[in-house]
């Protein structure tokens, strides 16, 4: 049952993810790029962390995605409007897409089936458990990333500024 | 799974969502009573006694009216954002403990859908999914007016869901959990939540009156510059559809302010009640304790639309970035700071 669902779900990531590209419009990129998140969300609870999939949720779909169509919006393309490409970028194109297949055959080539995952305790993902790992074996990683991303929080208030002298 | 337990799930979503629907429609009669009874005058009373069928009549003409899908929206964009704003609207009530366990026969009846353990950020990730469906319809609209309206909700909703959060983190602290249950069964009898945080009530109320998209934050509809704000092409029931999910929300919100900070279920007296009523009457007294409490805060909604301008678009996001994020930043810290004393002592 368990492993039907993830092939089930694992489809729906690839399919969207897939539609993300292939979508004429940025708009619904952007829509099915929302849809893939959600799935991800879903494996998350399949994996039984209930905590990341909830911050998936909130995170990427609740508020990156948001600014992602805000910006869209703003910018108002339309299909008519990314015009035709010019023959460089086709060729460009062409040679990243037979280096993909080659990366691909090459890496179908040693494919071999992973060991099935075993959750050792069943409530691993809950919010206690991460908290405490978060905060005792991995403090120090946990803490330069919280200065990492205030840095960059700083960063960006300083470029939205027009004239630093002023400030 | 067994089949009792399906049965009383399901029983159980049926009357939440009858119950929902039923305090959002009757929303609509009470704004326009309350807006009657503030400007001295009688408000809606031809339909039926006092004007109780007015919510009937507004719902038929909503559905007999014609739909119109503009010839150069997206289509399927544009039916569904009114379907997403209503669905998101109505999902939120799934982690609402809305009484103690009631015991029919030998069985206990939990009256909570689902026991997330965590309830409170399952909460939040539905009032941040909220914005999509303005967003998609106001966007799907291909007009000026809505695609600003849908603009504006979209920053509103993001400034604000950020003073909302850090006010929930201050009362984690607080209580110690993230799930709706406990923390509904930690403020049994009058040791509700408020009085530990009165000021991260305060931010998540204005909070929660941004994220509904009330006055005075109502400013993706603001009909003075945007004609009709997001929902200016909409018709008919999709348009019926918009109105019906921000009374919706209003109805969540006032649920969760209630089980958060003002006890849910819970009121003094309630243990004495319990053993006069018994293991089934008694938790329902406690599920019309909390639907009361909700009542309560829905009138205060209206209240406030009727007292309070719209606030203008920069004194909005001066509100929400200067004063409610440092407030809440405040909040925690000197929550954090309270807990500690009171632990060495």
């Amino acid at each position: 049952m368990s492993i039907s669902l993830f092939y089930f779900v694992a489809f729906l990531s690839i399919f969207f993810a897939l539609m993300v590209i292939f979508a004429k419009n940025p708009v619904h990129s952007v829509l099915y790029l929302i849809v893939t998140f959600f799935t991800f969300t879903i494996h998350y609870i399949l994996l039984n962390a209930q905590f990341l999939a909830i911050v998936n949720f909130i995170v990427y779909m609740g508020a990156i995605m948001v600014l992602f169509l805000f910006v869209l919006m703003l910018l108002n393309l339309n299909e008519g409007s990314v015009g035709s490409k010019s023959n460089l970028l086709k060729m460009i194109g062409v040679i990243a897409g037979m280096c993909l297949i080659i990366t691909l055959v090459g890496s179908a080539r040693v494919l071999n089936a992973s060991e099935p995952l075993v959750l050792q305790t069943q409530d691993l993902g809950l919010v206690k458990n991460l908290g405490k790992v978060l905060f005792s074996k991995f403090l120090l990683p946990f803490e330069i990333s919280s200065i990492l991303l205030l840095s960059a929080m700083v960063g960006a208030v300083l470029l939205a500024k027009k004239d630093i002298k002023r400030v | 799974m067994e089949l009792a337990f399906i049965i009383e799930k399901f029983v159980l979503v049926t009357v939440i969502f009858l119950i929902s629907l039923t305090v959002a429609a009757y929303s609509t009669l009470a704004e326009r009573k309350i807006a009657g009874y503030l400007q001295d005058r009688v408000g809606p009373n031809r339909a039926g006694p006092g004007g109780m069928f007015q919510p009937l009549a507004d719902g038929l003409k909503m559905f007999f009216k014609e739909e119109i899908i503009p010839t150069d929206s997206s289509k399927a964009l544009f039916i569904l954002g009114p379907s997403l704003a209503l669905l998101t609207s109505l999902i939120g009530s799934a982690v609402i403990p809305w009484g103690e366990s009631i015991q029919i026969a030998d069985r206990l009846v939990s009256l909570q859908i689902a026991d997330v353990n965590v309830g409170i950020l399952y909460i939040f990730g539905v009032v941040s999914l909220g914005v999509y469906g303005i967003m998609i319809g106001g966007w799907a609209s291909n007009n000026k007016f809505s695609l600003m309206g849908a603009i504006r909700a979209a920053s509103q909703s993001i400034s604000y869901e950020i003073p909302m959060g850090l006010s929930i983190i201050a009362l984690l602290m607080a209580t110690n959990t993230l799930s709706m249950k406990e923390i509904a069964e930690q403020q049994h009898g009058m040791n509700w939540n408020i009085f530990y945080q009165p000021l991260g009530f305060i931010i998540f109320m204005v909070c929660s009156f941004a994220e509904t998209n009330r006055t005075p934050f109502d400013l993706p509809e603001c009909e003075t510059e945007l004609v009709g704000g997001y929902h200016t092409e909409y018709s008919g029931f999709k348009m019926g559809a918009f109105m019906f999910a921000e009374y919706l929300n209003m109805f969540l919100a006032s649920a969760v302010m209630s089980t958060l900070y003002f006890g849910g279920y819970n009121y003094p007296g309630m243990d004495w009640v319990n053993s006069m009523l018994g293991p089934l009457f008694g938790p329902l007294v406690g599920m019309a304790v909390l639907l009361l409490k909700i009542f309560a805060f829905i009138f205060f909604f209206m209240w406030v639309r009727w007292t309070v301008p719209r606030f203008r678009y920069d004194q909005l996001m001066n509100l929400g970035w200067k004063v409610l994020i440092p407030l809440a930043i405040a909040n925690i810290v000197i929550t954090g700071i309270v807990i500690t004393i009171f632990d060495k002592l």
